[in-house]
């Protein structure tokens, strides 16, 4: 292939997993609406780029840690769609056998340390991850996906201190969409933020557009590449928009109307679909693409639907070795 | 067999298993220059400073770190200096530790062992001499592990070592000068056994970590005043050896249940509820718990001496229950 070539194979590759991801939330908020669903969801439609650029400039034996908002994280890193949707659903075939729902999503056979209901709660996890394949002789890096909102819990300082001081093979992505929750992240955060953050506690740190899909990929691979050979922890910081609400029962009125107009027009998906057009893909390709995507999300909720629930007895087990539960059924 | 102190007989019993497994290593402030009790003394000789790793005061992540080490596969021992200090990491302990291997199904496994020296020591006032023991049996996943001799300690060490739950293992400082003899090649003590370490028919005294050599020599004391105690050291409170204690109890008809820590939500109430529920309140003539007053530890000696258990409390709540 000519560099051309490879060049759209990996932005085909970019824009398959985002519409993934997109078709899944998109599939799951619908499921959500209908009642198929239960339990709060926190879709991440418009921040898809990120999770696609990372995660593809990472093996299979490369683990990440991810947080509330993690759909994106698990199936860029290569979950199985069927185990992610019927754990949403609560089912039996879950990742987690239905004991984890969507805050919890883990798929350890991809390298997927665990969503994390806890702002910041994968930074210790993701770092302690590192240390243990450096231990082991291992050149397996690990990728810490966290919020804006996490840089002002006292994990993130330790961490990164942590990280730096035994040069971690630790990418940190904070994908920073300006909100924490329903709070702007800026009128709660003293200071320069969280590029200086990083640096100060000697984690250097590079600034992309979060919704530039080629920019993460290419910014990925470099750091990647770096933290692989070595060269210790770096964070990335990649700037996006939330487009939807907080979770899934949050309509988000209180978004400024003009702010999120302006962010639709700035989505990635689009702009990865007319950079693509550019480079000469057809938009026939394009749309086959995101209707691949859907229809498979489509069959995955259909599945979820009818598969079967949980057996009662399960609840009881996973808990620990040592000692029966205590507790009548 | 050799009569060595308690903290000696823990540092064996490290030694010993981090010779036989690799993939165990410590993680926690000072750790590789001995810890603070000397209990990894020559450890960064031996082992070197890949796996007795010096760390920030960084408690979060001191916890955090070994589970994330844990979940691709090394097996830490994570210490925590002074059990008080665990709370700065309640979050990695409670919501991350204790609930991976259950919120995602199996897959996770978080075998670290957290090494938490814990009660009265040396007047070091209130927030140096916590025993919270009992917070922890409240908590599915974790195990809690509550030695008081030195073989007992060195044997479940070596059990924490081996197992695939997280085991909060209290090591009862202020016991880490007792001497007592340990086997040169340590065998694992299994979790949920307790050790009678005195039979008597009068009443069954429930004891663990380190207040038990006060209570032994309460018993000793009561054995010269004609009351026989059975007396049962726990050992581990998660699992616990509920047979051995309802056995007793159903033999006596007494109990007295007797922790260093607060009487007040201390595992004594799980304890006495539990015997209760098993025998039906007619199998018992009498029943007590003896622990602290709901006060934190104070720091003048003789403020600290008023509030805690001590032989002389043991014996006389010993002989109003008999009298009751
Ligand atoms: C320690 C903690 N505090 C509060 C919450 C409740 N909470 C869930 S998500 C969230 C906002 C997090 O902001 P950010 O990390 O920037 O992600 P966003 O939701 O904006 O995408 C909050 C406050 C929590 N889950 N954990």
């Amino acid at each position: 292939m000519t560099r051309t070539g490879d060049n759209r194979a990996r932005l085909i590759a970019l824009y398959t997993t985002m519409c993934r991801i997109r078709a899944f939330e998109e599939t799951a908020l619908a499921a959500h609406k209908a009642g198929e669903i239960p339990g709060p969801l926190h879709v991440s439609i418009g921040q898809e780029a990120v999770a696609a650029g990372i995660c593809l400039n990472l093996r299979r034996d490369d683990r990440i840690t991810s947080n509330h908002r993690g759909h994106g994280h698990a199936l860029a890193k290569g979950a199985g769609v069927s185990g992610m949707m019927e754990e949403l659903f609560g089912r039996a075939g879950g990742h987690c056998r239905g004991k984890g729902g969507s805050m919890h999503i883990a798929d350890f056979s991809v390298g997927m340390l665990g969503a994390n209901g806890v702002v910041a709660g994968g930074i210790p996890i993701a770092v302690g991850a590192a240390q243990g394949l450096k231990m082991m002789g291992s050149d397996a890096i690990v990728a810490c996906f966290f919020g804006d909102g996490a840089i002002n819990r006292g994990p993130f300082l330790e961490g990164l201190n942590w990280a730096a001081l035994y040069r971690l093979p630790v990418l940190f992505v904070c994908e920073d969409n300006g909100v924490a929750a329903f709070t702007a992240t800026a009128s709660v955060t003293a200071g320069p933020g969280v590029a200086a953050r990083a640096e100060s506690l000697g984690v250097p740190c590079l600034s992309v557009d979060g919704n530039n899909a080629a920019a993460v990929d290419a910014a990925a691979s470099r750091l990647v590449a770096e933290i692989r050979g070595g060269g210790g922890p770096q964070l990335l910081h990649a700037t996006t928009y939330r487009i939807t609400g907080h979770t899934s029962s949050d309509p988000a009125a209180w978004r400024d109307p003009t702010d999120v107009e302006a962010a639709r027009a700035a989505e990635p998906i689009g702009r990865l679909r007319a950079r693509l057009a550019e480079e000469g893909v057809s938009l026939a390709e394009l749309d086959a693409l995101l209707g691949d995507a859907q229809a498979e999300m489509s069959a995955a909720r259909a599945a979820a639907l009818t598969a079967p629930w949980p057996d009662p007895a399960v609840a009881w087990e996973d808990v620990q070795d040592s000692g029966a539960v205590q507790g009548a059924a | 067999m050799a009569e060595i102190t308690l903290v000696e007989a823990a540092r064996r019993a490290a030694q010993q298993e981090m010779r036989r497994d690799p993939s165990i290593w410590v993680l926690g402030e000072d750790v590789a220059r001995g810890g603070l009790f000397g209990q990894y003394r020559g450890f960064l000789e031996e082992f070197g400073e890949g796996r007795i790793v010096s760390t920030p005061i960084s408690e979060s992540v001191i916890m955090g770190a070994g589970l994330g080490a844990a979940l691709v596969g090394t097996r830490p021992i994570i210490e925590m200096r002074i059990f008080d200090f665990v709370m700065c990491a309640m979050d990695e302990l409670v919501n991350q530790v204790a609930k991976v291997r259950y919120m995602f199904g199996g897959q996770a496994r978080p075998a670290v062992v957290i090494r938490m020296p814990h009660g009265i020591w040396r007047n070091s006032a209130a927030q140096h001499s916590q025993m919270l023991e009992s917070w922890f049996t409240h908590i599915p996943g974790l195990v809690v592990v509550v030695p008081s001799t030195p073989a007992d300690t060195a044997g479940l060490l070596v059990s924490a070592l081996r197992s695939d739950d997280p085991v909060l293992f209290f090591d009862p400082k202020n016991l880490f000068p007792l001497t007592g003899e340990v086997p040169e090649v340590i065998a694992p003590i299994p979790f949920g056994q307790a050790r009678r370490s005195r039979m008597g028919d009068d009443l069954t005294i429930v004891t663990w970590s380190a207040i038990v050599p006060q209570v032994e020599e309460a018993a000793a004391t009561l054995a010269a005043r004609g009351i026989s105690a059975d007396l049962l050291d726990l050992r581990t409170l998660w699992p616990w050896d509920e047979e051995a204690v309802v056995a007793s109890v159903a033999r006596t008809g007494r109990l007295l249940v007797v922790h260093e820590a607060v009487t007040t939500g201390g595992f004594g109430a799980e304890v006495v509820s539990r015997v209760i529920e098993r025998l039906g309140p007619a199998a018992l003539k009498a029943v007590a718990r003896l622990g602290q007053p709901r006060v934190p530890v104070p720091f003048a000696p003789p403020l600290e001496d008023a509030l805690k258990v001590d032989a002389a409390k043991v014996v006389a709540a010993a002989e109003a229950l008999v009298r009751a």
